[in-house]
């Protein structure tokens, strides 16, 4: 098989998957009237699959901080943080995420993708060992697959696995990264924290956490799972994304590790990409500020999340294994997957569909995003709309 | 502890890897893992987190790489067993 045919080879697979005609990965979205309503083809739809946790994208102070700093200094840096890219702006956000965690010192990359990527591939090498939950995001797989380390996988949240695996390094435990998230973006559910703290104490190992998805969710600040854990010192490097709960594109690591600026030396995703663009800076400032303060937005948030996940409980939805801003609908098969997908978005509800090997254990997924914009009443159309679809699918 | 010989691997496997065969396939420590069997990559991964247990090691996902055959990862279970703490 050539280098083309391979490509034909996934293109048939896929195509398997998803009915002629129905293109649930990648729907084009014509307009965004605000954080919940879009337009998607002619029909006015009500935005169930964003990481817009806090509801930030249409903010004023962010929006006025992003136009501004266009004025300023242009729409790009055209340059590397390490070269011509590196304005005050990134070097102001990063003294802010820095404060934001009472940490040492804040690096910013380009996106949370090269966030892990560069954060990870600039702590561990050849002979290292990175041992990562087995739901860990894309980035951590390609970081550690980028840095060399040997890659070894702990069941999802199992805590005696991960004692097994650490116990079976011998040595070696004391040059392993374990690699966690705050909350796991495929069903939602939180990182057992305070257990993988002892286990990383027990045998000299350093953590990493991953708050892309629990940042500005968990916490009175916001700051993530550490914040609602109390063990913020506990934690080796903290890595985040931008994309999400700040509504911008970038990410960020912070640590009290003195050792965290050499990586701006060692790390390519972070030497060789241009830094984020003046507007993003801007506006992620503006964002994180709200973040900080926005105690409000987070209490609407849990609101909505309970409000969904206890009526797909209660109707007999097989979800996740805890309320939170991700509610998955967990089904069988993709077929199930597919039809519960686009009941909801013939419903006028956009959620996201993620079908195997994405989806853990060769389960399919319907995954839904609740934010602190979402209504009560908007909820509450979210629920009927999932009663209606439960009667016909079981049917 | 009892040392474990790389036939006895091989047997192990072969036994455990009938399950992913059709009837008429005869496993053997030459048949290719990916192509001659029905084993996709989540049943690849549970597979191997099973053999992590069965012989207390872990096996990590770069080392798999090199891994077609059925003596292939008999090999690599063989040197990661041989490694001493």
């Amino acid at each position: 098989m050539n280098l083309l045919e391979k490509l034909d080879a996934a293109a048939a697979a896929r195509k398997a998957q998803l009915p002629t005609g129905l293109s649930a990965f990648g729907i084009p979205i014509e307009e965004i009237y605000s954080p919940t309503e879009a337009r998607i083809g002619d029909r006015h739809i009500l935005l169930l699959g964003t990481n817009n946790y806090l509801g930030l994208s249409f903010a004023p102070e962010c929006r006025e901080a992003a136009h501004e700093a266009i004025d300023k200094e242009g729409t790009g840096t055209t340059g590397s943080r390490m070269a011509n890219g590196n304005y005050s702006g990134h070097r102001a956000l990063e003294i802010e995420f820095a404060d934001f965690y009472q940490c040492r010192s804040c690096i910013v990359f380009t996106t949370g993708y090269q966030a892990n990527l560069g954060t990870i591939s600039g702590l561990i090498g050849a002979g290292d060992v990175a041992l990562i939950d087995g739901d860990s995001h894309a980035s951590i797989y390609d970081g550690c697959i980028l840095s060399g380390a040997d890659i070894i996988r702990f069941r999802h949240n199992d805590m005696v696995d991960l004692e097994k695996r650490l116990r079976r390094l011998g040595d070696r435990s004391r040059n392993t990264l374990i690699i966690v998230e705050g909350i796991y973006s495929m069903l939602g559910d939180q990182a057992s924290l305070a257990e993988i703290v002892n286990l990383k104490n027990a045998y000299n190992s350093t953590l990493l956490l991953d708050e892309a998805h629990s940042l500005g969710v968990l916490g009175e600040t916001g700051q993530g799972l550490v914040e609602k854990t109390g063990l913020i010192n506990e934690v080796d490097f903290i890595t985040g994304t931008f994309s999400k709960s700040l509504c911008g594109v970038g990410g960020y690591c912070v640590s009290n590790h003195p050792q965290l600026d050499q990586l701006r030396y060692v790390s390519h995703p972070y030497i060789f990409t241009a830094s984020p663009s003046p507007a993003t800076i801007a506006a992620t400032r503006a964002a994180l500020r709200l973040l900080r303060n926005g105690s409000k937005l987070r209490e609407q948030l849990w609101r909505n999340a309970r409000q969904l996940y206890s009526h797909l409980k209660m109707l007999g939805y097989q979800v996740g294994p805890e309320p939170g801003p991700v509610v998955a609908v967990i089904l069988d098969n993709p077929q199930q997957a597919l039809a519960l997908w686009n009941g909801l978005l013939e419903n006028g509800i956009y959620v996201n569909l993620i079908l195997p090997p994405a989806a853990p254990e060769g389960k399919s997924l319907v995954r839904c995003s609740v934010n602190a914009a979402h209504t009560f009443e908007q909820i509450e159309h979210v629920c009927r709309t999932f009663t209606m679809l439960h009667s016909s699918l079981a049917r | 502890m009892v040392e474990i010989k790389q036939e006895d691997i091989l047997h192990l496997l072969c036994e455990r890897l009938a399950s992913f065969a059709n009837a008429e396939l005869e496993i053997t420590p030459e048949t290719n893992l990916i192509t001659q069997l029905a084993i996709d990559s989540i049943k690849l991964l549970n597979l191997i987190m099973e053999l992590e247990d069965n012989f207390d090691i872990s096996i990590p996902l770069n080392a798999l790489a090199d891994v077609l055959t059925v003596r292939d990862l008999a090999n690599l279970i063989y040197r990661i067993k041989a490694v001493p703490k």
